[in-house]
């Protein structure tokens, strides 16, 4: 009887076994074939891709398409690479995420700890914010950057972001400080710590897992977005994703796809990296609020 | 004036009133604790005292200060709280030190008061860990770390053994009389225990519904319990209440209580007040201790009723022997010396000690006082 439960229960047949490993690698293999497509035509010459023989590993390896992607090749008009929009993109996510996480920290402790009249009402309305599509905000958003003379500017983008990333901050926050217990809270107060010295000094630093969820959620968002950078970037302010379109998009002269495979991977590189940094964070971040630690 | 008075205080939580007009004035170097059964109310009173919940209608007042409206921090109180609540991100040492530091004590003063609580509560091997890394006996000793530190006016303890197991809890217990003895501090301190009440407490006040119950010293709570629901909360096993009628024999009032089967036993009252309710029912509170067998009957009684009864159930107990029986419909139960000799399904003759009965009104449940 208990080795039959047992039997079912945790062993399953071998055949079985190979079966599901052999589908899940499988299924590794098709999501890594763009990578891997990228990868390789990155560091092959023009002429090897335009010859046919896209899968094809690289017959002489070279980096000079991804020098040419950061530092000369044609965006638009100007022959300056994807470097200075780099730096563009990191002038503007750096402070979005920044002041998002911090304002949906506050957000979350004050929906949590300092309940007032109207704030479940308050939240809906944040959440609710969650869900308002880009496109409908886009024209009252340039009017509202043209009136506040932020127009064409990266502060004027980090208010964009800052502004749709606030309902989510505050969403990961709140919950996350709805189970963190009340009677610290409480000890503080007795103690004679005030509301940013609470903020501070006891829940702040509680908050690793969260922050990191927060960061990483927004730090994707913000630099993958194209929309709003192509609709409120002036032309010293586009982010990357912009620049990428606008190499892979020019006209003039031959399609250098080498070189746009690497624009591309370049793009995708610091949000690949914050993932195999903080990726394990992450999920425990997400997990936290659900398992009382 | 005490030195800590609640002064017909209220608290309603919108139309709902949860305290009603709770009226306690406790001295200087009292141990004040409120009991009573979850949702009572004993910690929102004392959240009152502490400023962390405000007070409806009413005063609360400390050293004659009024505090309504007082920041908790202005009101020179401490709080040991039923979950701890020290400070996951800091060592011990900086829980501890954490409120003089934002009273703007300056660092020198601060190592030598933590210094001192930390040999008084022999915690110092502690200082430099987190509080993850404590057991919970020795978290419960930083939580009173952190609150005689600051050395205030009244502690407020918020069933702050109630996380322990069995035997830590009385250790516990123990020790914190011993500091009480020790310091002279004053503490109002609640629980839900009410072995912890009596065996702590200068006085007791027995909350239920949202009022005070009672207030008394432990011997006035247990001898003379105002109603039915102070009589039944406290001690353990809980005092029998069993209706009987009130007799006359030879001039004297007497109980006049059903058996197991359809006889009567008469117990003669040692309140002579009875006599007033001839004829009339009430409810007979009788403790499990006042029901021997002959021989352990209390010698100092003036008053020690016979009773021939049948045993339902035994329960040794190591020390003692709890026996059940059927006493007015009821089941009783007995207190026995664990050598007394009980056997289920037999006829035994008890001893009952009248002189600790008590009656009460059964419309009111309100004792009938001599
Ligand atoms: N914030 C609140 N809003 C409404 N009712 C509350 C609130 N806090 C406590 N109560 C009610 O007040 C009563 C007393 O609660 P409490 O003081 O916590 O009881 P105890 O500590 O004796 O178990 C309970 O009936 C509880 O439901
Ligand atoms: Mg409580």
């Amino acid at each position: 009887m208990s080795a039959a439960t047992q039997d079912t229960a945790i062993r399953t047949g071998r055949v079985t076994r190979t079966l599901i490993y052999l589908i899940l690698l499988l299924f590794a293999l098709f999501y890594m074939l763009p990578l891997y497509v990228m990868v390789v035509n990155s560091v092959k010459p023009l002429n090897e891709i335009t010859g046919g023989g896209m899968m094809n590993l690289p017959q002489v390896f070279t980096l000079e398409p991804w020098a040419k992607a950061w530092s000369s090749a044609q965006i638009g008009v100007e022959p300056t690479g994807l470097q200075p929009y780099f730096w563009n993109s990191i002038k503007m996510v750096v402070p979005a995420v920044a002041i998002s996480t911090i304002l949906g920290a506050l957000n979350g402790y004050v929906l949590t700890k300092w309940r007032f009249r109207g704030d479940t009402i308050l939240f809906g309305l944040m959440l609710f914010a969650c869900f308002i599509p880009f496109q409908i905000v886009l024209i009252p958003m340039a009017r509202m950057l043209g009136l506040m003379g932020l127009a064409g500017t990266t502060w004027g983008l980090v208010l964009v972001h800052v502004v749709y990333g606030i309902g989510f901050t505050t969403l990961y926050f709140r919950n996350y400080y709805a189970v963190f217990p009340t009677e610290l809270i409480r000890a503080a107060q007795i103690d004679g710590a005030g509301f940013f010295q609470i903020f501070w000094r006891i829940l702040l630093p509680s908050s690793g897992p969260i922050a990191v969820v927060s960061i990483i959620w927004q730090f994707t968002n913000i630099w993958n977005d194209f929309l709003f950078g192509a609709s409120f970037a002036g032309a010293d302010s586009q982010p990357m994703t912009v620049a990428l379109n606008n190499l892979v998009q020019s006209s003039t002269g031959v399609k250098e796809y080498n070189v746009h495979f690497a624009g591309a991977i370049l793009a995708a590189l610091p949000t690949l990296l914050v993932y195999i940094v903080a990726g394990r964070y992450f999920v425990r971040g997400l997990m936290a609020g659900s398992v009382k630690g | 004036m005490g030195f800590l008075d609640i002064d017909h205080t209220t608290k309603s939580y919108g139309a709902i009133e949860v305290l009603h007009n709770v009226d306690i004035s406790v001295e200087e170097g009292e141990f004040l604790v409120l009991v009573g059964p979850s949702g009572c109310g004993k910690s929102t009173l004392l959240n009152m005292i502490a400023g962390l919940e405000d007070i409806t209608s009413g005063e609360i007042r400390i050293k004659d200060k009024v505090m309504n409206g007082v920041h908790p921090s202005k009101r020179n109180i401490a709080m040991v709280f039923q979950s701890y609540a020290l400070y996951p991100n800091m060592t011990v040492g900086q829980n501890i030190t954490f409120g003089l530091e934002m009273h703007g004590t300056p660092k020198p003063e601060r190592q030598k008061a933590m210094k001192d609580v930390a040999e008084l509560l022999q915690i110092e091997q502690l200082l430099d860990r987190k509080p993850g890394a404590l057991s919970g006996g020795q978290r419960q000793r930083v939580a009173m770390g952190r609150a005689l530190v600051r050395n205030p006016d009244v502690f407020l303890f918020d069933e702050p053994l109630s996380n322990l197991d069995a035997k830590l809890r009385v250790d516990m217990r123990t020790e914190i009389k011993k500091l009480h003895q020790k310091l002279g501090t004053t503490i109002v301190y609640v629980t839900h225990d009410q072995i912890e009440a009596m065996t702590l407490s200068t006085r007791i006040a027995v909350m239920y519904g949202g009022y005070v119950q009672q207030l008394g010293t432990p011997q006035e709570i247990y001898d003379s319990p105002a109603n039915v629901f102070v009589a039944t909360f406290m001690g353990s096993p809980a005092m029998n209440v069993v209706p009987a009628k009130v007799a006359m024999e030879g001039g004297k009032p007497v109980a006049v209580v059903a058996l197991h089967d359809d006889s009567t036993v008469s117990l003669p009252f040692s309140q002579n007040n009875m006599a007033g309710w001839d004829g009339r029912d009430i409810m007979l509170g009788i403790r499990p201790e006042t029901i021997t067998d002959e021989d352990a009957a209390d010698r100092n009684s003036s008053n020690i009723a016979r009773m021939t009864n049948r045993i339902v159930v035994t329960e040794p107990a190591g020390s003692d022997t709890f026996v059940t029986m059927t006493l007015g419909g009821k089941d009783v139960i007995a207190r026995m010396r664990s050598d007394a000799d009980v056997r289920p399904g037999a006829n035994f003759p008890f001893a009952v000690n009248m002189e600790k009965a008590v009656a009460f009104d059964p419309e009111t449940e309100m004792r009938i006082v001599p």
